[in-house]
């Protein structure tokens, strides 16, 4: 019987014990992949989508972590989703690092503030943060908004405070910001396609 | 895109041109190779680099940056000139008969009405000649001189093959072996697709470069076909989702249109977007668009919406004009702007002219970043070394950095390049504190609101009244506000032939937009993505690969907008009686049995439109056909015509070397203070232009250890005859300058890049990978648009990043 790595990995999540899997004498062909399905067998797969260019190939990440309250769920693999019908499987050399962006030294992990004329961050609360923005822009907005312009006309619109949206948010994201932006009156008001 | 990627492997010609998709869309380009090897489709690329593309390309034509619309006219005028064009095609689906108004004209260089004094046009002229019945007259024999066609023929005559030499710097024989391969899909079973990206758009002329792509696809009769049509490869993942949803200055949901503030009257807002047919018989959809404005406004808005306040209307801020973001970086630069919020977006690096976004945002008060990634943004106060000489003392704006999840720490959809909407699922919990951009846009707006609840303020009205019917106000989940954009009935929806047949019963969610109401009855936040998330459930989520007819129309596999159509215009797939002109390759095709359009696409048409009654295929157009003839809608000119970029190599504009108006785009937007900021060829004789490498994504995988370790370091490409003239040598330090700054990088001396020779001077080109800056942990370098000018397409106002000048030395550098 011969079975690819893929299909290796069906019949063993279908319920079947991969040790007595390999006692029986169903392996796949090759001893590297054996491992590595081992390894996937374990795993939680999540179908997702490569964030960088606009092919959108599908990924499959792979997590271990029951789902248990405390236990944080660790990301060990991405791979092509070979059902993916533009990108079958294959990732290109930007796609093929992405465990390394979820993984970055460069993720943010809590709010920070820098201060007029400081040289350094600090760390501040989600709350103090919203607080603080909210502020702001409450105070620029109502010393700002122009209500009419000087012809008279209804414009009800706000200059000074501006907004640049993501390239690679979700479609959920994007379309609540733009509410938010224009009940604000915002036509500063971007997205990375201008550039 | 017009088509999708699958779809790439249908055609018989794949042009690439301003676009490198080898490197840059590699999984995307993998359909290429498909069409080569199983339908032996050849593969031309036109490019200033002989990139990976052409390395496979069946045959590769060089051009100097900034010259594509000489190219790309010279072909216009081959094919018109040769008659290789697709007849049938062009008189029935294009404007070709149509009669232009007896006072529009075009004289050196300049179309009627300019002014020089506002670089802008007066477009009055720019229109059609219109009958009494208010259709528009047209001459069929074609010999009318005012009628399209022979206006065109005339307008490309110019652009010879010669002139395109000495613009171009392509040799003729060159030329002339492209346009004969291109000429071949004029063939009614024959089809050609162009993949372009931002090697079209970064320019000054990027509209119009694309226009006139896509006027070439319409005399071959290649668009609406499978393997054709004009195929933007978008540059980031959800760049066309977040477009879709009109998250720009001007943009509403779906490509509705915000209003300017002389548009007081409700009435006329609605009546100036819904045009009435051109010609006879024409469907002209944007006659809908007060259904798809009132439901946007009932998403929004709620129970807030109703007649009575013009639903809203006049809680939407209206234009004075389009604040895009070259427009908002001057008015920042000029002390005009307090406070701006970059959500995954790190302008410091994407925004042309590094020096005036620093000082732009250094005189902000306040600047919040939501990211997942430490920005170059988020840090453009504090010192970098050479690479961000800043003082922070000097710099008094309060900076926000939030933490937002990345992809694989969230549900949502985005749409790819090929207009698919497809849904991803959350594999892991974000990192430290980190929060999804939705709990933080909630988290402001709920304290914003709140503030306006209690103190008042300016205008809360819009505030107070957003619909923010949420489970968890502070967390609104992906699937409800995916079901919210997709949209629902809030009253039974009805056959409009039939009030006693519910369509769509009060409380559920719409099949899509032929059920939108402009009477309050429907809500969908953006109606190109109504259907989306129907009754039958999340369809962006649909995961079924099957492709029944074998032409990659895999119509289960997510969602696609509009509808689910896979190919745009696929009605001009078929001859005017219904017939796909290529019955082995059918997207659709007129049963005359069930007196419907049916096929392996969902028809981009009205799917019970009898041929013979005659609608046109491109129904989102007054005119029911496509346009040659821009009419009043671009703001440099009906017809593209090339002009220089604003730093050009040449002192003068081929075209036109007497009008020194019409060297570069007359129509430009250049701000006060910026036009000393180009530099002349006298100092930076070299044409530069930008690209990505295939093993970075912009500036976010230097973050990345793997995308480090395999291009860890800046560097930047020259051709062999300039490095022999400067003595540089590969791995040789060398400091490239512009007149607006400059970086230094480790030179790659290369074949790749080759020198023209114009107007009897050599020209060279300087080639500048983009993925460095001075966050990350790849080694730090330059951010590349130190060196790029602050001038963007006339149009869209995207910068010109693609052609512009530079002088190199070489230097000696102590490590
Ligand atoms: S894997 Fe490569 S080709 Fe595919 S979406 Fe990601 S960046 Fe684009």
């Amino acid at each position: 019987m011969t079975l690819s790595r893929r299909q290796f990995f069906k019949v063993c999540a279908a319920g079947a014990g991969t040790t007595s899997l390999a006692l029986l004498g169903f392996s796949p062909d090759q001893a590297l992949a054996e491992v590595r399905a081992f390894k996937l067998a374990r795993a939680t797969e999540t179908r997702n989508t490569c964030p960088y260019c606009s092919v959108g190939c599908g990924v499959l990440i792979y997590t271990l972590g029951d789902g248990s309250k405390n236990v944080r769920s660790e990301v060990i693999h991405v791979e092509g989703d070979p059902d993916h019908p533009v990108n079958r499987g294959t990732l290109c050399p930007k796609g093929a690092g992405l465990k390394d962006f979820i993984q970055s030294e460069g993720r943010l992990l809590y709010p920070e503030y820098r201060a007029p004329n400081s040289r350094e961050w600090q760390r501040i609360s989600w709350d103090e943060a919203f607080t603080r923005i909210a502020q702001l822009m409450k105070e620029d907005r109502d010393a700002n908004f122009i209500a009419t312009n000087e012809a008279g006309q209804t414009v009800n619109r706000w200059l000074t405070t501006g907004m640049l949206a993501a390239s690679a948010s979700s479609n959920e994201t994007g379309y609540l910001t733009h509410k938010f932006a224009r009940s604000l009156g915002m036509l500063a008001f971007d997205n990375q396609a201008r550039v | 895109m017009t088509n999708h990627w699958v779809d790439i492997k249908n055609a018989d010609l794949v042009l690439i041109m301003g676009g490198n998709a080898a490197e840059a869309h590699p999984c995307g380009f993998k359909w290429v190779t498909e069409a080569k090897a199983h339908r032996k489709a050849r593969l031309v690329v036109v490019d200033p680099r002989f990139t990976r593309s052409a390395a496979v390309a069946d045959y590769y034509a060089p051009i100097r940056a900034g010259s594509d619309i000489a190219f790309l006219a010279g072909l216009i005028n081959y094919l018109l000139s040769h008659d290789r064009i697709h007849h049938e095609y062009v008189r029935n689906y294009t404007d070709f008969s149509f009669l232009v108004k007896t006072d529009f004209a075009f004289e050196d260089g300049l179309y009627s009405g300019y002014d020089a004094e506002t670089h802008k046009y007066d477009r009055s002229t720019w229109g059609y000649q219109l009958g009494e019945d208010g259709y528009v007259v047209t001459d069929p024999t074609l010999q009318d001189p005012r009628c399209v066609y022979q206006l065109m023929k005339a307008h490309y005559a110019r652009y010879t093959p010669e002139m395109v030499e000495g613009i171009c710097g392509t040799p003729r024989d060159a030329f002339l072996k492209v346009c004969e391969m291109i000429a071949e899909t004029s063939a009614p079973d024959r089809a050609m697709t162009i993949m372009y990206a931002l090697g079209w758009t970064q320019h000054s002329q990027g509209s119009q470069i694309i226009r006139t792509g896509a006027m070439v696809q319409l005399l071959l009769g290649n668009i609406g076909k499978p393997g054709g049509g004009m195929n933007a490869l978008r540059g980031h993942s959800n760049i066309q989702g977040l477009t879709d949803l009109g998250l720009l200055s001007n943009l509403l949901p779906g490509y509705m249109t915000l209003p300017g503030e002389k548009e007081q009257d409700f009435t006329a807002y609605l009546e100036k977007r819904s045009p009435k047919p051109l010609r006879p018989g024409q469907m002209s959809y944007w006659q809908n668009y007060p259904k798809f404005f009132v439901s946007t406004m009932k998403a929004w808005f709620g129970d807030a919406a109703t007649a009575d306040n013009d639903w809203g209307y006049h809680w939407l801020p209206k234009l004075d004009k389009t604040h895009d973001i070259l427009q908002v970086f001057e008015d920042m630069n000029a002390g005009r702007m307090n406070g701006y919020i970059c959500q995954g977006f790190n302008p410091l690096a994407s925004a042309p002219c590094k020096i005036k976004v620093s000082g732009a945002l250094s005189k902000l008060k306040y600047l919040v970043v939501i990211d997942p990634l430490a920005t170059e943004t988020s840090e453009f106060w504090q010192n970098h070394g050479e690479y961000n000489a800043v003082d922070p003392t000097r710099i008094a704006t309060e900076v926000f950095r939030l933490p937002s999840t990345c992809f694989a720490e969230e549900d949502g959809s985005l749409v790819n390049s090929g207009r698919w909407l497809q849904w991803h699922w959350k594999a892991a919990n974000p990192p430290g504190e980190a929060r999804n951009d939705q709990e933080i846009i909630a988290g402001i707006f709920l304290k914003l609101r709140e503030l306006y609840r209690t103190d008042g303020g300016a205008f809360p009205d819009p505030i107070l009244n957003l619909a923010w019917r949420y489970k968890q106000p502070h967390s609104p989940a992906p699937d409800e506000l995916a079901r919210e954009f997709s949209g629902r009935a809030l009253a039974d929806v009805t056959d409009p032939k039939d009030a006693t047949k519910v369509l769509v019963k009060k409380g559920e969610q719409l099949n899509g937009f032929a059920e939108l109401r402009d009477d309050g009855s429907t809500a969908c936040g953006c109606w190109i993505f109504a259907g989306a998330w129907s009754e039958k459930g999340n369809l962006m989520a649909r995961r079924d690969n099957s492709d029944p007819y074998g032409i990659g129309q895999t119509l289960d596999w997510a969602f696609a907008w509009p509808a689910n159509r896979r190919v745009l215009y696929n009605r001009a797939s078929c001859d005017p009686a219904g017939k796909p002109y290529d019955p082995s390759r059918m997207l659709v095709a007129w049963d005359g049995l069930s007196g419907r359009w049916s096929g392996s696409d969902i028809p981009d048409f009205k799917a019970d439109s009898n041929p013979a009654d005659g609608m046109g295929p491109f129904i989102m157009n007054p005119e029911g056909v496509a346009r040659f003839f821009a009419r009043d809608m671009m703001a440099d000119g009906p017809f593209p015509e090339h002009y220089e970029p604003l730093e050009s190599p040449l002192a003068k504009n081929p075209m036109h070397p007497d009008n020194p108006l019409a060297r570069s785009n007359p129509a430009a937007r250049v701000f006060e203070g910026d036009r000393e900021n180009f530099g002349k060829p006298d100092r930076f004789p070299y044409v530069a232009t930008t690209y990505r490498l295939t093993e970075h994504f912009h500036y976010w995988t230097k973050h990345c250890r793997s995308n480090a370790v395999v291009q860890p370091e800046q560097f930047v490409e020259i051709g062999e005859a300039l490095g022999a003239e400067l003595g540089i040598r590969s791995g040789d330090p060398v400091r490239v300058r512009s007149q607006r700054g400059f970086i230094v990088a480790v030179a790659v001396v290369t074949k790749r890049l080759r020198s023209f020779v114009l107007d009897g001077q050599p020209v060279h080109t300087v080639g500048i990978p983009i993925h460095w800056g001075f966050t990350g942990v790849a080694r730090n370098g330059y951010l590349a648009n130190t060196l790029t000018p602050f001038v963007g397409d006339a149009n869209t106002q995207t910068p010109e990043f693609k052609s512009f000048l530079v002088n190199v030395e070489k230097i000696q550098r102590v490590v």
